[in-house]
């Protein structure tokens, strides 16, 4: 055994990263990490390895901000000299910024019908325990499932009889289909950890359901609704290939633009809309996470 | 029994009715309440509380089922609208067809290993942190997840391009002398692919980690056997129901993976998704396209089926819940 001193009964759980700043580095390679006494120092490649790959993840999704600032034609890192200019372009551009709107206005409605819809069916299969439930949330879970390239052209085909390509509606009802699965499984799985019993009472009580339903049950699932909320309007927001085939003209959203114009060229431009991309998508998530934060659990 | 009413199921069959029947007669006669009426009514009104599930259901069935099947039928018309296979002959027969199916294994499994290879040391190095480094290192995993697919795909452009930063740094270390064609080939496409899956199989990869009991561990190492041993005999097992889930889930969604492979492909690999929106933007061949789209369907169907037998195969022999 390496470790010299202490026995096996007396070490501290694994993992001594969290006080390792008061031990000296050495003394922290002779740690043993687990509770087989394999030392930190023999598992230094596994650390290298997984440094390495977080770095694989994170990089590519965070370089295009700064890169977002160069002042030259091809994007570099670091930027030789910082500019606006990719920024002035979006702005001052007419069809990105009809763009924008539409993707916008989109995600908006698609939570506002998604969220209500999935919440609804949560609730309905989560009261109602018939043996044939198990099948409806199968049924409310395939668009998720199914590839997407299928979806877009089969809306494509069935809208094109509809007169429903290149409109708003169309677009939302489309991409609330996709977004329903996400809130129906959030709101499920709250429902699982929620006492059915309070909602009892509360209708002993006189309560109707729904009253029961506002005031005792969706209190206590408001952290899980609103996360839903947030992945209806981030799948609306983000969603490419149905807005390829479904969106156009003056409806068309800034993903199918964004799509096409990286088909043709790597245009700097985009580099600034992805910049605020990000942005939008981590404030969104920060309102979630404070807005529907559970008190005490 | 049939004298207290009160713990009467709902009727289950012809017999078990007539009893309850005279069951419901007696607490009538009695002034008791109704045991079986109240349960005939509570399910009613279970029933029409499933009906909240009715308008997502709809609208699953207007904008999905439909559709599919529209596409469906579509894939069994010839052009003058008679009954036909012809579509799904001509993938059988053209060689072209056969490219685009083995393009699309090769890159869905040089993907799901490239993921397993990376994937399992960073789970497993993410299952040995305290609790909070562990979190902290998982914002890692989840930050792509957030960010936009368009986003990182055009991240991974400007980055593999021709004077992008890859190819000025290797160059500058030394690694290669003349810019090397990173994207818009093979290359590209498995970097983009493997980086926008990868967290898919560490979440459920870490989670069963999780889930294992530590005590087999030392277990193990009471009994004698080393880190090494420990690791392969008790632990790699017990995580392979986890790894199977992710590599799957990774291997289903890179069949029907569209936007990455399409952008970072530039082209030049054309995986089933891309050839569908070719045949549908290009040449407006709508039976050769849903055909195509039939066929994935089934596929993506099979290995999700394969994947629920597997899955409770080794649920039940490594004991661990893959879920």
């Amino acid at each position: 055994m390496s470790a010299k001193g202490r026995p096996a009964g007396e070490l501290p759980p694994p993992g001594g990263t969290a006080r390792s700043a008061t031990v000296a580095p050495v003394t922290w390679l002779r740690r043993p990490v687990t509770d087989t006494q394999i030392t930190h120092r023999s598992r230094l490649w596994l650390y290298a390895i997984a440094v390495l790959v977080m770095a694989f993840l994170v990089i590519p999704t965070v370089i295009v901000v700064p890169m977002s600032f160069s002042g030259s034609q091809y994007l570099e890192f670091p930027p030789r000299q910082w500019s606006l200019r990719w920024y002035d372009n979006y702005f001052a551009s007419a069809s990105w910024m009809a763009a924008t709107a539409t993707s916008f206005k989109a995600a908006a409605l698609t939570t506002l019908v998604a969220t209500p819809l999935g919440t609804m069916a949560a609730y309905g299969l989560h009261v109602s325990r018939f043996r044939f439930t198990r099948l409806i949330v199968g049924t409310l879970l395939t668009p998720m499932i199914v590839p997407v390239i299928l979806i877009g052209i089969g809306i494509f085909y069935v809208y094109a009889k509809l007169h429903l390509v290149n409109t708003l509606a169309g677009l939302v009802l489309a991409h609330s289909m996709l977004a329903v699965p996400l809130v129906v499984m959030v709101v499920l799985s709250a429902f699982k950890s929620f006492d059915a019993n309070q909602e009892m009472v509360a209708r002993s009580l006189g309560a109707s359901r729904v009253v029961a339903f506002l005031l005792v049950t969706l209190p206590q699932i408001r952290f899980a609704v609103v996360s839903g909320a947030a992945l209806a309007f981030l799948t609306s927001f983000d969603e490419i290939i149905v807005a390829l085939f479904v969106s156009g003209g003056e409806n068309s959203t800034l993903t199918r633009n964004m799509f096409n114009s990286l088909r043709d060229q790597v245009d700097p431009t985009i580099a600034a809309i992805s910049t605020i991309m990000i942005v939008v998508t981590s404030l969104l998530l920060a309102v979630s996470q404070r807005f529907g934060r559970k008190r005490d659990p | 029994m049939p004298g207290r009413g009160g713990h009467a199921r709902p009727a289950g069959n012809a017999a078990e009715s007539g009893v309850s029947a005279a069951a419901d007669a007696r607490d009538r006669a009695a002034g008791r309440p109704n045991a079986s009426l109240l349960h005939r009514r509570g399910r009613h009104e279970r029933l029409g509380v499933l009906c909240l599930a009715l308008p997502s259901l709809l609208l699953v069935f207007i904008t999905l089922v439909l559709p599919v099947g529209w596409l469906f039928g579509l894939s069994l018309l010839a052009d003058d609208g008679s009954l036909t296979l012809e579509h799904y002959r001509k993938m059988l027969e053209q060689p072209s067809y056969a490219r685009t199916f083995r393009t699309t294994f090769e890159v869905s499994v040089l993907t799901t290993g490239i993921c397993v290879l990376l994937g399992y040391p960073l789970s497993y190095f993410l299952s040995q942190l305290p609790r909070r480094a562990a979190n902290l290192c998982m914002i890692a995993v989840l930050l792509p997840l957030w960010t936009s697919l368009l986003v990182r795909t055009y991240a991974w452009l400007v980055l593999l391009q021709r004077r992008g930063l890859v190819n000025t740094w290797a160059m500058e270390l030394g690694l290669w002398n003349e810019p090397v064609a990173l994207v818009h080939n093979l290359t590209g496409t498995l970097i983009g692919t493997v980086h926008v899956l990868l967290p898919f199989l560490v979440l459920p990869l870490y989670a069963s980690m999780m889930a294992i009991d530590r005590d087999y561990l030392k277990a193990a190492a009471n009994l004698g056997a080393g880190p090494v041993r420990t690791f392969w005999m008790v632990f790699f097992p017990l995580s392979l129901p986890g790894l199977l889930t992710g590599a799957l889930i990774v291997f289903i969604l890179c069949l029907g993976f569209y936007v990455t492979p399409a952008v970072l492909g530039g082209g030049k690999v054309i995986m089933v998704s891309s050839r569908i929106a070719n045949d549908i933007e290009i040449f407006f061949n709508w039976g050769a396209a849903s055909a195509l789209g039939v066929v994935l369907l089934v596929l993506t169907f099979a290995f999700m089926l394969i994947a629920s037998r597997l899955l409770r195969a080794s649920a039940i022999l490594g004991h661990a819940d893959p879920t």
